[in-house]
Formats: C-alpha cells, structure tokens, sequence
C-alpha cells in the first residue's frame, strides 16, 4: 500500500502492518476532524448503530460528531472458528457527524488515504446500498464503499432513526475493521491478521486474541444458551425499559418538563435486542414469532427516541 | 436556433435508477418548454453514476406573445356569475372586461388575456427548479440541513442556453442554495477539478478529458468490446450477461476492462455457482472455455481508473475477494452435500409457507399427492414423480441456496444427483420451477411436469382458497406467472387435462373442500381462460376467437382442455380466413340479426322444422343441408377434428345464400314464418359446435 501518510510512524504503528495500527489511525484522523472518540459501549450489541451515541444523538436538532470502535455481536455468525470470515464478534470503527458535512464523501476518501490506501493504484465505488434496522426502526440510504471489489465500509444518511424522522440529517460510517485490515495486510485468513504489528515472538494474531472466544461463543449461542432464561430476560428487559420511562416522565405542571430517565431504558431496548439475537441462533424462534420479538424491540427503541426529544440533550429547552 | 444545457451532478446515483432517471429529466424538461409555447427540435438525456444530463436543440430564444379572448356572463348578470368571471379570468374588476355588443341576446363582457412573450431563460429558471423539486426517484433523500430531496446528495447544478454561434449564458437559478453555473467535474479520481463548460458540444468533449463517457451506451459498447477482445486474448469466451452489463455501466465514468484469475480447484464447483457468486457479490463476468459449457479460471473485472501500475494491484484485489467467496460458496457446496436433501425435510415443519396455507412441510406433501395424481395423466412413472416432489423443495435449507436464492432447484438437482438419485428425478428438482418468465424453457421430461403443474396448481389453488387473488397491478404471489406457467407447459406438451378437476384435487389435498370449492376452481379455471386470451394474443391470435370458442361448448361444460381451447381456436381462424368461413358469418350475422329482433318479445324459435310448411325448394336444401351440416360438425367434433367440423359447416355457406336469396322470412302465413326463423335458429345453433359465432369481431 502507499507510504504516503504513515511513513513516518514505527512499522509496528502502520495501519497495514497492525490491527490496533489501524484503529489508531481512524481514530486520530476523525479526532482531527473535531470528533469526540468515545470509547465503545459496555453493552452487547450487533451494530456500532446502537451506540446511544448514534441511535440517540442521531435524533434532535443539536450538532454532534463522534467515532468509536464498537465490539459488535452477532451471534448467528459463530462458525466455531472455522470459518476464516465470519465472526459472532467482530469490532466495527463507527463515525456520526451530525449534520452531515457537504464533503462527506471527501472526508471519507481522506481517511482511506489516512490508512494507507493510494486512489491512483486502487479502485474505490460507491455501490447503492440502502440500510434498514427493523428492530431499531431506522432507515437510510447510502452505499456500500468498494475498494478493488472488497466492501470495506458502509455510508449512510440517516432517514429515520427509532421511527423518528432525522433533522438534521446524520451521516454515518461503519469501517468493518477486519475485512479493511485484510485487505490492508494482505491476509486471506482474519485469524491470521497481525494485531499489534510486532514480528518474530512477539507478533500476537488476531486468532491469538479471539480464535477460543469463537469457538466458546459458537457452543454458547447455537447449543448451550438457556433459552427459557433469555426469553424471561427479554420479558424482563421489555418491562423494565417501559418502567423506567414511565417513571422518568415529568411531573404534570412542574417547572422543568424534561424527560430524566431515557439511557437507562434505552440499555434495556439493546438487551432485549441482544436477547432476541440470542435466541434467534438458538433456532427456537418461528418465523411469525421472529416479526413478533422484531416488533416488540421497535416498540421500545421508539418510545426511547420520542422520549430523548424530550431531554436536554435531545433538544428539549428546560 | 440557441440550445439547452443541463447537468444535476450529484453523489452516485444507483446503476439501476440511472437509465429511467435520465429519460424522466427529459420528458419533464422537454415538457415544460412545450407548456410554455416553446417547440423544440432534439432532445437527449444522459447518465453516469454522478450526473444526469440533458441537451435540447433548436428551441426559440422567445416564447411567442398570445392573445386568447374568453366571453364571460351577460352585462347586469348576478354578481355570483361575474365574480367567477374575474377570478377564471384573472381579472381584477370587471372595468377590464370589454363589452360586446348584442343587439338579439343581449351585451356580455369579454375578457381579453395578453400574454407577452418571454425569455426562455426565464421560463426555464422557473420550471427546472419545480422539476428538480419533485422528481420522480423511485427513492429519495434528505440530507444535511436542507429540505431538498434528492437520490444521494445534490451537489451542483450546470445550466446554460445560447446559440452555437456565440457564448451561451448560464440560466440562473437556486435550489436549496445550489446556484445554478457553469461548472462541472470530471472523473471523481482522475481529474476532480472544476471546469466551466459552454455547450453540449464542449461538455461532451471536456468530460471525455477529464476521463468520464457521458453516454451509457457507449459505455457499454466499450466494456462489452474490450471484454471479448480480453477473453479472446486469453483463448477463452465472454459469458455474456446483459443485465450484469447494464449494471457494471451504470458504476463506472471510465471503464477500465481487466482479468483476474482464481484457483482452479475452485472450478470443481458448478459453474452456475461461480457465476452466481462473481457477479452478485462482485459484479464481475466469467469466461468459458470456446464451445463448452466449462468455465475457465479466469474473470473479467471493470475498473473505473487507470491506476498508476495498469490495474495490477486492482486485479490482485479483485481477485483476493473472488477467492474469498468462492472459498465460501465451495465451503457451502462441500457442507450441503455431507448430509442428503432427505435427511432435511424435518426443518420444513418450522418454516411457514402462508399464514393461512400452513407450514411448508404441509404444503411439500400437498405437492406430493398431487403429482401422484397427475403423473399418470402425463405419462410420467408415479414413483418417479412422488420423489421428485418430494426432494423438490429440500434445497431451499441448504447453505448454497441461502447465500444465492436464485439458485434454487438448481442446487437440488446438483445435490440429488451426487446423491444418485434418478436422472430424471434430479432434473424434475430444477425444472419444476420452470418456466419463470415468458423466455424461460419449459419442462418437457414427464416427471418434471408432473411436479411442475402440481406446484404451480397448489400454489394457485391454495391461494384462491384463501382469496388473496392477484388485482391490478398487484401481484405478490406470482399467481399470473404461475398459471402461465401451467398454460405453457400444457400447451407446449398438448397435454390433454382437465384442470377442473385437478384444482378441486389441489382444494381437497388442502383440506379446502367445502362448499365453496366448486366456486373456486370455476374461477380459477376462468382466471385460465384470462391467462390463455393473453397468452393467445401474444402469440398474435385474435382474442375474439378465444371469447368465441369459450362462449360456445356444451352447457355446463368446464372449457378446461386448453390444447382443445387452442384447437378450436386454430381451426375457427383457419376457417374465417376462406371465402366459404367468411360469407358462413355473413350469414350467420343476418340470420342472428333477424332472430334478435324476432326473440325480442321473449319468443323462441327452437322447436322442430315442419317439412310441411316447406314452399320454396330453397326450404328444403337448406334442411337437408342442415341436418347433413349438424350431424358432420357433432361428429367431427366428437373425433375433436375441428377442420372437419368447420368444413362440414361450410357446405351450409350455399343453401344458406340461397335460402336468403329467394325465400322471404317473413312470410304472409304466420305459421310458415314461424317455420322459417326455426330454421334459421337450427343454423344459428349448428354453428355452435365449435364457436359462439356472436362474439367473432371483425
């Protein structure tokens, strides 16, 4: 790859040569764009998309520009380790820039430059893709970004989000860490990427970090997890998110009519999301009983999105 | 004459909207100059995944200035009326109306509409930004903090008018702050500075340098060219696929034609796989060995740059990925086959067809009675057709057909025949889904035809069941593409079916026959004959003809034998086209015509002919010939030969002209009268036998 921008950091820093090397790299080049980096959310999720720090700041009036690193699970891709492409988890680099910049686009192709990928020798597209989260209500349009016919990220403009229509309107960037770190190390095999850009004894592989969680996290989502408890936990997760916005609600006549309890209920929407994700690999979710769970998550994401407008951070004046 | 210019230069549009988009800004801006009084003499639209663009020749500098006088209420008219008068007119009060002078009715006022003539930059800089502002994308977006909505991002706009002779100027206008200019991009990669353009001419030209081809089609022509040539030069043959073509034009501004090879280990797995997976996932085209079948381990990729090292680096890559997936999809091909398509059939229990149809499990053992039952009536060994039928949906669980849908059948039959299973078994897997459309081979083995029909008349059985019929344009089902289906395969077989029957065998195997199931099936079976009269037309029969023979048969008969339908619909056409078939319906059409009016009051003509009523010899020819004409026609039909039948009718064409000729129907002697419209109600009945002659058009 090109030398052009990462010349000057140590072998083990370039984002070709290291996995962490890459997630640094993002990370100082959207700092640098005036981002706050957060660091990932404690939670299970399926997506960087549900970070409160876009499903939340996506709604509501005020600017906001953000990039993480999200661990992502999605535990119907467990292939006990076999399976040299796909992970049940996997870490995304995640980018909301509320509103949009005009040069999105550009920003974009910037930061593939920042990682080391030279526009004059490769072929980058934009190749329609329309994104949809049924369970958080969100829709958007954008692409899928190719470099020489590999997907390394997702771009959208957000259209809605918790069934709440966006405005301004939030462009988002998912870098799928792994594939672009392929494709960047030039690896066929993801257990085999170089982590920490060290050679000799010193390499640690990103098989060396994950390959057993795989293999455990396979047997725990397709054989082992208790599915009586999940869906009990879903049950509970449903209840509580309900409760504590209810309780959250302002008093009638007081002062300050502002929502005060919207995160923690939102942390029960992505339970019982991740529950669902859960039992879904277990295979013990009929087809309508499938649209049924997909229905009752929406239901929650929606009321934590209307409430959010009622926060400070959402927009709502004191 | 000056020339319109207009470019929407925008983030990448969708290679699937560009075509229809680029026509949809011509036909809007075209029209809007027309509304205008402004007449044009070309137009052309074009699109590249950044930019539609349009170019309109020959239009007038001016709109011309017009007159139009509009006569309004009487003078002294109600107040009501005049008011109307203003406001339809546009006038402020009625001190500007004009008063016209009549002298018999009375005075009225006229009002006098002057339209001066306008600049075309004028009416242009008013009707692009409504156009832009409402145009039809099939999806569209906001974004940032403007309220426009556009496909993707709308980041300029491009618009000037002028002669060729001089400097053309800019029509200015805004958009949700986009200004209207001059300026315009090349290639996103290659040459993304701004640069101004005067006119199409030049725009075309200063694209094309700053490497972008405006026009799709050319586009096209120098992937498909460069691509054969490619393949040509590796020994090999281009798989063509138009549709991937289309596709691939609509991603680049500059195609860039490169190969790329793959393992060929990987060619142990089916072609139509490798296919599958190189063109969905990368948009890519296979080769073949010359004259074969065989693929070659070799792809053809479309760059959109000229990099820097000659696309090495963007082949390697595009071959990594390839690798990639087709590691996948032989890591698919190698899991499927470790278990036997039998051993799945459990997981249809959980897997709901329709909420009111039941699981699929159920519906693979409708499907299977029902081949059973239609497998002798085609010639098809029973066994045979009962595995068929119930392997048929077995591939759907499979991991290839998860990752590649459209695969379908074709994996089952890969995966049975590994198995061993019977050749035409195997084949049945695939070709009971056939045919998909109107260009999709038809199955022809007996086995894949029994299994064929029973699942397209389960499907369709089923679905009127639970009355969710196909309306309108709306058709979620594909119920119209099945009895099509089911229409093609009979006919191309001449099978000879009663589809009655057989709908009412898919309602019992439902556990749907109650009462309403002979009301189903007869609307089906007229959902048939809907299907058929298309089909027929399509083929360029008339559709009268098919009315006609529809409306004739036996009462009660079902009219579900479409190879008979069809028979006597080729052989009525046959006979209409001779002299004899024509002057049969002249007559036919007098003596129809006369009965009509005779049977008005509600009397009927159908009794016996009395010879002894008989006076003109022409009364007995024509009963004699009608008798003879009846008796051959019935039996003929009988035998199903319809070229019979009709010439058997035709020897009527004589007597009947006679009988016209001399005899008067409308005898003095009421009882001869009588006797003669019997007569010609037993000719208009005799022709019944192959057609209703009534509903022939023409």
């Amino acid at each position: 790859m090109s030398e052009a921008h990462s010349h000057d950091l140590p072998p083990h820093m370039r984002p070709e040569r290291s996995f962490q090397g890459l997630i640094l790299a993002l990370q100082r080049f959207w700092a640098d764009k005036g981002c706050v980096i957060l660091q990932p959310y404690d939670m299970e999720v399926g997506a960087g998309t549900f970070h409160p720090a876009t499903t939340m700041r996506a709604l509501g009036p005020k600017p906001w520009n953000a990039a993480y690193v999200q661990p992502s699970r999605r535990p119907k891709d467990g292939r006990y380790g076999e399976n040299p492409n796909r992970f049940q988890h996997y870490y995304q680099f995640q980018v909301i820039l509320k509103p949009n910049p005009p040069n999105l686009q550009e920003l974009y192709l910037e930061s593939l430059a920042a990682i080391g990928i030279d526009m004059s020798l490769h072929d980058i597209r934009f190749v329609e893709d329309d994104w949809e989260s049924p369970t958080l209500g969100a829709w958007g349009l954008g692409w899928e970004c190719w470099c020489d016919g590999m997907e390394v990220s997702q771009f959208t403009y957000f259209q809605q989000v918790a069934g709440i229509e966006c405005f301004p309107v939030s462009g988002e960037l998912t870098y799928g860490l792994e594939r672009l770190a392929m494709y960047l190390q030039g690896v066929d095999n993801g257990y085999e990427l170089n982590f920490n850009g060290r050679e000799g004894a010193e390499k640690v592989t990103y098989g060396d970090v994950f390959k057993q969680a795989e293999e455990e996290y396979s047997r725990h989502n397709f054989e082992y997890a208790d599915t009586e408890m999940l869906k009990r936990h879903f049950e509970d997760a449903e209840r509580e998110c309900r409760m504590l916005l209810e309780a959250g609600k302002p008093e009638p006549g007081a002062n300050d009519q502002r929502q005060k309890m919207v995160l923690p209920a939102y942390d029960q929407c992505i339970k019982a999301s991740h529950r669902f994700n859960l039992l879904d690999a277990r295979g013990v979710i009929s087809v309508p009983e499938r649209q049924s769970y997909i229905l009752r998550v929406r239901e929650l994401a929606k009321a934590c999105g209307a409430a959010w407008l009622q926060t400070e951070a959402g927009g709502k004046e004191g | 004459m000056p020339e319109l210019l207009l470019e929407l230069f925008s983030e990448e549009i969708p290679a699937r909207m560009q075509r229809k988009a680029a026509e949809d800004l011509q036909r809007l801006v075209t029209g809007a100059l027309v509304d205008a009084g402004l007449h044009y003499e070309g137009a052309k639209a074009f699109a590249t995944p950044r930019r539609l663009a349009l170019t309109v020749t020959g239009v007038p500098a001016r709109s011309a200035a017009t007159r139009e006088e509009r006569k309004g209420p009487k003078v002294g008219a109600p107040d009501a009326a005049i008011q109307g008068f203003l406001r339809s007119a546009g006038l402020a009060s009625i001190e500007e109306a004009h008063v016209h002078a009549d002298p018999k009715k009375g005075d009225f006022y006229v009002a006098v509409i002057e339209k001066a003539g306008r600049e075309t930059t004028e009416i242009l800089a008013e009707a692009i930004p409504a156009i832009i502002r409402s145009f039809p994308w099939p999806k569209s977006m906001h974004w940032g903090t403007g309220r426009l909505q556009w496909v993707r991002p709308l980041q300029s706009i491009l618009c000037t008018f002028g002669p060729e002779t001089e400097d053309p100027e800019i029509v200015r206008f805004e958009v949700d702050g986009i200004r209207s200019g001059n300026v315009t991009r090349g290639h996103r990669f290659m040459a993304p500075a701004p640069f101004e353009v005067r006119r199409f001419d030049d725009y075309v030209e200063k694209l094309e340098k700053a490497k972008v081809v405006l026009d799709a089609d050319r586009r096209r022509d120098i992937i498909l060219h460069d691509a054969r040539e490619r393949a040509f030069a590796l020994g090999l043959e281009l798989v063509e696929d138009a549709g991937l073509l289309d596709e691939v034009a609509g991603l680049v501004e500059w195609p860039v034609v490169l190969t790329g090879t793959f393992e060929e280990e990987f060619l142990a797995i089916p072609p139509e796989v490798i296919r599958a997976t190189i063109r969905a996932n990368q948009k890519c085209f296979v080769l073949r060995q010359p004259g074969s079948t065989a693929l070659a381990n070799r792809f053809i990729l479309v760059s959109n740059i000229e990099a820097r090292d000659g696309g090495v680096a963007i082949a390697a890559g595009n071959g990594r990925v390839i690798r990639a997936r087709l590691s996948d999809a032989k890591f698919f091909y190698d899991t499927d086959r470790r278990a036997t398509l039998e051993s799945r059939l459990p997981k249809f229990d959980a897997i709901v067809f329709h909420e009111k149809l039941g699981t699929q499990r159920e519906r693979i053992d409708r499907i299977v009675a029902l081949a059973s039952e239609i497998a002798p009536l085609v010639g098809a060994d029973v066994a045979k057709a009962r595995e068929a039928a119930e392997l048929a949906k077995l591939d759907l669980v499979t991991e290839m057909v998860g990752e590649f849908p459209e695969l379908q059948g074709l994996m089952g039959r890969y995966y049975a025949t590994a198995e061993g299973k019977d050749p035409s078994v195997a084949a049945a897997i695939e070709d009971h889904y056939k045919p998909q459309g109107p260009s999709d081979r038809v199955p022809t083995d007996p086995v894949a035809i029994a299994v064929a029909l029973a699942d397209k008349l389960d499907t369709l059985a089923g679905f009127w069941a639970i009355d969710e019929k196909p309306t309108g344009s709306k058709d979620p089902y594909a119920l119209r593409r099945a009895a099509l289906g089911v229409i093609r395969i009979v006919l191309e077989s001449g099978l000879r079916l009663r589809l009655r029957a057989l709908i009412s065998s898919g309602g019992r195997v439902l556990g749907r026959n109650d009462g309403a199931s002979g009301d189903i099936a007869a609307d089906l079976v007229s959902f048939f004959h809907e299907r058929l009269k298309v089909q027929l037309r399509d083929s360029g029969a008339r559709h009268d003809l098919v009315d006609a023979v529809l409306a004739a048969g036996m009462a009660g008969a079902a009219q579900d034998d479409l190879v008979d339908i069809v028979r006597r619909v080729e052989a009525l056409g046959a006979f209409l086209a001779t002299e004899d078939g024509a002057n049969l319906l002249a007559g036919y059409r007098r003596a129809a015509n006369i009965l009509k009016a005779e049977e008005k009051g509600g009397e009927r003509f159908d009794g016996a002919i009395d010879p002894a009523l008989f006076v003109a010899p022409e009364e007995n020819a024509l009963a004699a010939a009608l008798e003879r004409a009846l008796a051959g026609a019935e039996s003929a039909v009988e035998r199903e030969d319809y070229a019979v039948a009709m010439t058997a009718l035709a020897a009527l064409r004589a007597p009947v002209d006679a009988f016209f000729d001399k005899v008067l129907v409308n005898a003095d002697d009421p009882a001869v009268r009588a006797n003669r419209l019997r007569m010609l109600a037993a000719f208009r009945q005799a022709t019944q036998a192959v057609a209703d002659f009534s509903k022939v058009g023409g």
